[in-house]
């Protein structure tokens, strides 16, 4: 019985108001998922450039695009986000002292954002890429002989043409995103897993704290394979059914 | 096959160019002269680095068998409490996982008087335990899940064909089954360790002094940003690098179907 009602008495420490802490992991939870969306969404505005820079550009940039997806793709994660990151404010101050104006402090949310959204790139770039060389060479074709230009090809054909092949591969990314955010906790941004850290520090009930965070990253990739598995069936919308890609 | 002539294209020699400009300019512009006061801290790092990648992969290959082979053919409690396992791991961050083990685990365990007086005890107050384990239920359900798929796919005639030369099935598993869902594992199998090795620098934020580990307290005594970070990078790129040679020969001395 001791143990059961000191265990009740723990659970108060995840309330949201203070002395609770459940404000501040779900503010964390909050700039987790700030950053995962903002991350991954400049990871598949630099996948599809760098796709169409593979695939279609000249000999120069298709072997600069192979140097970064092989060079991100090979380093840790964790490396990168502290070379992004040191190299990433000092280049924006250096360009702001250039101009002339006082050195910034850069928030950690653009920072962090910028960051996972580099790393994302690389991975999206080799997912979209794959994904284009799978759309039947036919449908290009025929856009082409319809007179449709270069973009007009990729926006009303390439691209939706190869979301359903895409997709797989890019929902995999946006689980690894919202995991990859965790990593910011080490360069010292308060998102939900340093918001644990703090949280299990200053109360002692480290057990408690950090299985309350698993379980919100639990809710976070159950509800986003749900969304997920309707993206897919809308993505096939079209395709004879049974067929399997 | 690209031949040597039009390898060296002339772009491509451009881009050698420019590259071996970055590098030689990090050569010459930037400060190196920590390394010798430092190799030997960082040579243990890379080593302890390697040894848990190793030690991790092993284990966690061995525990994703019983894994995979639970969802594939198990009988159904196990093939849920597995797939369970899998989610769990694979829904939650690896840093996440590492600190609840290391304060939230080592936490209880130093309150319970019996584990405290046991023999294990000086080793469970170390960081290796604890990031052992964990690197290794991560590879785990990671693995176990391609090794689900491997023993899905093996081609149902060749366990008949089996079953009609009369093997047992102890024997089908162990000569037909399982050989041939790691030879269908192998090519994924490669690139899961690479993705290993990239976790590994985890390890560091639970005080262990891993190649990661090395190099932070080399940034923390020079006060260097760059320098450290970037030959700490090209060590995880070469280590990499020799990580796919070797997966390809592993994979090219393995007849294909």
């Amino acid at each position: 019985m001791d143990t059961i009602s000191s265990f009740i008495d723990s659970l108060q420490l995840l309330s949201l108001t203070p002395p609770g802490w459940g404000g501040n992991l779900l503010r964390g939870l909050l700039h987790s998922l700030q950053i995962a969306l903002g991350g991954y969404s400049l990871g598949l505005l630099i996948g599809i450039l760098g796709a169409c820079g593979k695939l279609y550009a000249g000999a120069f940039v298709k072997d600069s695009l192979a140097c970064y997806t092989t060079l991100v793709r090979a380093v840790p994660e964790l490396i990168l986000i502290l070379l992004f990151y040191y190299a990433g404010t000092d280049l924006l101050n250096q360009l702001m002292l250039l101009i002339g104006r006082d050195p910034v402090d850069v928030d950690g949310l653009i920072a962090g954002i910028f960051v996972i959204g580099l790393v994302q790139g690389a991975y999206a770039t080799e997912v979209i890429r794959g994904a284009i060389l799978a759309v039947p060479k036919g449908q290009i074709e025929a856009a082409r002989a319809y007179g449709f230009s270069f973009w007009q090809t990729l926006r009303r054909v390439t691209l939706p043409a190869m979301l359903p092949y895409a997709i797989p591969g890019l929902a995999n990314l946006w689980l690894i995103a919202t995991k990859d955010t965790a990593l910011l906790a080490v360069v010292g941004f308060s998102e939900l897993t340093l918001e644990t850290k703090q949280a299990a520090g200053s109360t002692k009930h480290y057990m408690l704290f950090y299985c309350a965070a698993g379980a919100l990253y639990l809710i976070v990739t159950i509800i986003s394979n749900q969304l997920i598995q309707r993206i897919e069936r809308w993505s096939r919308r079209g395709f004879a059914d049974g067929r399997s890609i | 096959m690209i031949t040597p002539k039009s390898f060296w294209s002339p772009h491509r020699l451009l881009l050698a160019a420019i590259g071996s400009a970055i590098i030689i300019s990090c050569a010459v512009f930037m400060r190196w002269d920590w390394i010798p006061d430092y190799y030997e801290i960082i040579l243990a790092g890379i080593w302890r680095t390697i040894w848990l990648l190793v030690a991790s992969v092993v284990l966690g290959f061995a525990l994703a068998l019983p894994i995979g082979l639970a969802q594939a053919a198990g009988p159904k409690p196990l093939a849920i409490l597995a797939r369970q396992f899998c989610n769990i791991i694979r829904g939650t961050p690896l840093l996440l996982q590492l600190w609840l083990l290391y304060y939230g685990l080592g936490s209880v365990f130093s309150t319970i008087p019996e584990i405290r007086g046991s023999a294990m005890w000086p080793y469970l107050r170390q960081a290796w335990p604890y990031a052992l384990l964990c690197l290794t239920l991560s590879f785990a359900a990671y693995e176990g899940e391609v090794m689900r798929g491997a023993f899905l796919g093996v081609p149902k005639g060749e366990l008949e064909a089996g079953r009609a030369f009369g093997f047992s099935e102890m024997q089908l598993f162990r000569k037909i089954w399982l050989p041939r869902a790691i030879q269908r594992a192998l090519p994924t199998l490669g690139g899961e360790v690479v993705l290993q090795l990239k976790a590994t620098p985890l390890v560091a934020t639970i005080t262990m002094i891993d190649a990661y580990g090395a190099f932070s307290k080399v940034r923390q005594d020079i006060f260097l940003t760059y320098e450290p970070l970037l030959l700490l990078a090209l060590i995880y790129m070469m280590i990499a690098g020799l990580l796919v040679v070797l997966f390809r020969y592993l994979e090219n001395r393995t007849p294909s179907s």
